[in-house]
């Protein structure tokens, strides 16, 4: 297997598949290095993929993926910022873009994490917010339960609301 | 906070001791985060900037901590004291020479703490320590992102966890780092394929200043690339466990060049320990070599007199922002390098007539 930019052996292959499509980048560590491929992130996290050079690769390497036109027409109703301009500096602009330009964010996380969900830690601000959701619905329910008579699910409504009260 | 009072001192991270320290310099655990509502630092203007940092300036003095962090303003330092935070791993390059406007870092007297304001996430959060400590890391950068958070909002999304301005560190925003020391790997040749194996696994591994196979002063940097999909505790068990391997191989072979050639290595340390006693112009790159020699001498059990911290210490003191504040005036490189040499002759004969 040689590089596609070069006719050295390849010591770099990248593969994603989008709409059941294989395409596969193969390159030299000369053509990753040039390429900037795994470029010295600021505040030392070093040997991490390059955004840009990735998107851009993945470009230059076969058939685009099947939206396009679509995905460059992403733009952030926050601050404005184009797809196109995240792709150039693989930087995004503000928080709102993770949901604008979820699309193709989403292939792009999973290749670089091979996962596109969070399993950390949640802050304190959005657990509380979620058990408030969640006291509220407890609540809600148990309203129509006692509306409609049935005491039975109202008691067990009450007491699941005082355990989450209790935070448990 | 005058940053010369910092520079007889050596953060606590560099004492030389903690868990595996033979072969484990430090460890450190970095936690990106965003304030909700603002456009990232890349994006912001200097007047949402300049917000920003009051904001975090605020949460910073206000959070209740075991420790005080003081904080200080980037743009109002001078280029070499800039220099200087960088050199002891406090801020980041970009922080001190790239970036523009409102930015700035809140450190504690022990420098184990380090919280950078609108470096390219508007807090980057820091927990040095001495040794291999994950876990201890980990507990002390949790308890000060969760002060912190209490103060600030947070940019935080259901699927994507803790968001950033670059979507390799999206999730739990973290990158722990695990710095360590494989003088004996280098020697015998076996780091490629340490690296080689590392990379398989997903983790970065970076030579310190250096380029090709061996770092200078073989010191090497094993970090996670995964931010997205695992939980902290997770990733550092991970990390630490992939750290355990790498401890064997390089006490295996600092023992099998004891055993084979036990005379060439105390050979080696000693030419070391001359060339830096007595050296009258030296260079950064040769200064860490030659140190890299002498430490694994100590831990070799080489040398006796000579305490790890000093040559840790040796090894931030004779960089060139450290050489210049001790010396108290600008050096061009060829005076650095003398500079260097004065510097490494004296400190060695003091610790001679202690003796
Ligand atoms: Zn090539
Ligand atoms: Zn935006």
């Amino acid at each position: 297997m040689t590089c596609q930019f070069c006719d050295a052996p390849a010591t770099v292959t990248l593969t994603e598949i989008v709409n059941k499509q294989k395409r596969v980048l193969r390159l030299c560590d000369p053509c990753a290095k040039k390429n900037k491929l795994f470029a010295d992130a600021p505040g030392g996290a070093a040997g991490t993929v390059h955004v840009p050079a990735l998107l851009g690769l993945l470009g230059a390497a076969g058939p685009a993926p099947a939206t396009p036109a679509e995905t460059a027409a992403l733009t952030c109703p926050d601050c404005g910022l184009q797809y196109g301009e995240f792709r150039a500096t693989g930087r995004l602009g503000c928080p709102a873009e993770y949901d604008a330009f979820r699309p193709a964010l989403e292939p792009l996380l999973t290749r670089i994490h091979r996962a596109d969900a969070h399993a950390g830690k949640t802050p304190r601000a959005v657990r509380a917010a979620r058990r408030d959701d969640r006291l509220q619905e407890l609540r809600r329910r148990m309203a129509a339960a006692a509306r409609d008579e049935d005491y039975e699910e109202a008691a067990r409504l009450r007491d699941a609301a005082r355990q989450e009260e209790a935070g448990q | 906070m005058n940053l010369d009072t910092l520079l007889p001192n050596l953060g606590e991270w560099l004492r030389g001791t903690g868990p595996e320290s033979d072969v484990v310099v430090s460890t450190r655990i970095r936690l990106a985060r965003n304030l909700a509502g603002f456009p990232f630092a890349n994006r912001a203007s200097a007047a949402q900037k300049a917000e920003t940092a009051a904001k975090a300036r605020d949460a910073l003095a206000k959070a209740e901590l075991p420790y005080t962090l003081d904080y200080i303003d980037v743009p109002g330092l001078s280029p070499l004291d800039r220099q200087f935070l960088v050199e002891r791993q406090l801020i980041s390059r970009e922080l001190a020479t790239v970036l523009e406007g409102p930015r700035g870092v809140a450190l504690d007297q022990k420098e184990s703490v380090s919280v950078m304001v609108n470096e390219e996430d508007h807090l980057r959060l820091q927990v040095l320590r001495s040794g291999l400590a994950l876990t201890e890391a980990w507990e002390d950068i949790d308890k000060l992102d969760d002060a912190l958070e209490a103060r600030l909002g947070y940019a935080f999304h259901d699927q994507f966890g803790f968001l950033t301005a670059c979507p390799t560190n999206v999730g739990t925003g973290m990158r722990a780092s695990v710095m360590l020391h494989l003088p004996a790997l280098g020697l015998t040749k076996q780091i490629e394929k340490v690296f080689r194996a590392l990379q398989k696994i997903n983790l970065a591994v970076r030579g310190l200043h250096g380029e090709g196979s061996r770092a200078f002063g073989d010191l090497y940097q094993i970090s996670n690339q995964v931010t997205l999909g695992k939980s902290e505790p997770k990733i550092l068990a991970e990390i630490g466990e992939v750290i355990q391997t790498i401890l064997q191989y390089e006490r295996q072979a600092r023992n099998a060049l004891l055993k084979e050639r036990r005379q060439a290595e105390q050979d080696r340390v000693a030419r070391a320990i001359g060339t830096l006693g007595s050296a009258t112009m030296i260079t950064s790159e040769e200064t860490m070599e030659l140190l890299s020699a002498v430490r694994l001498g100590i831990h070799q059990r080489l040398i006796e007199d000579l305490p790890a911290t000093t040559v840790n210490q040796l090894f931030i003191h004779t960089q060139a922002a450290h050489l210049q504040k001790l010396m108290g005036q600008p050096l061009d490189g060829e005076e650095r390098n003398a500079a260097r040499a004065k510097y490494l002759k004296t400190k060695l004969r003091e610790l001679g007539s202690a003796r």
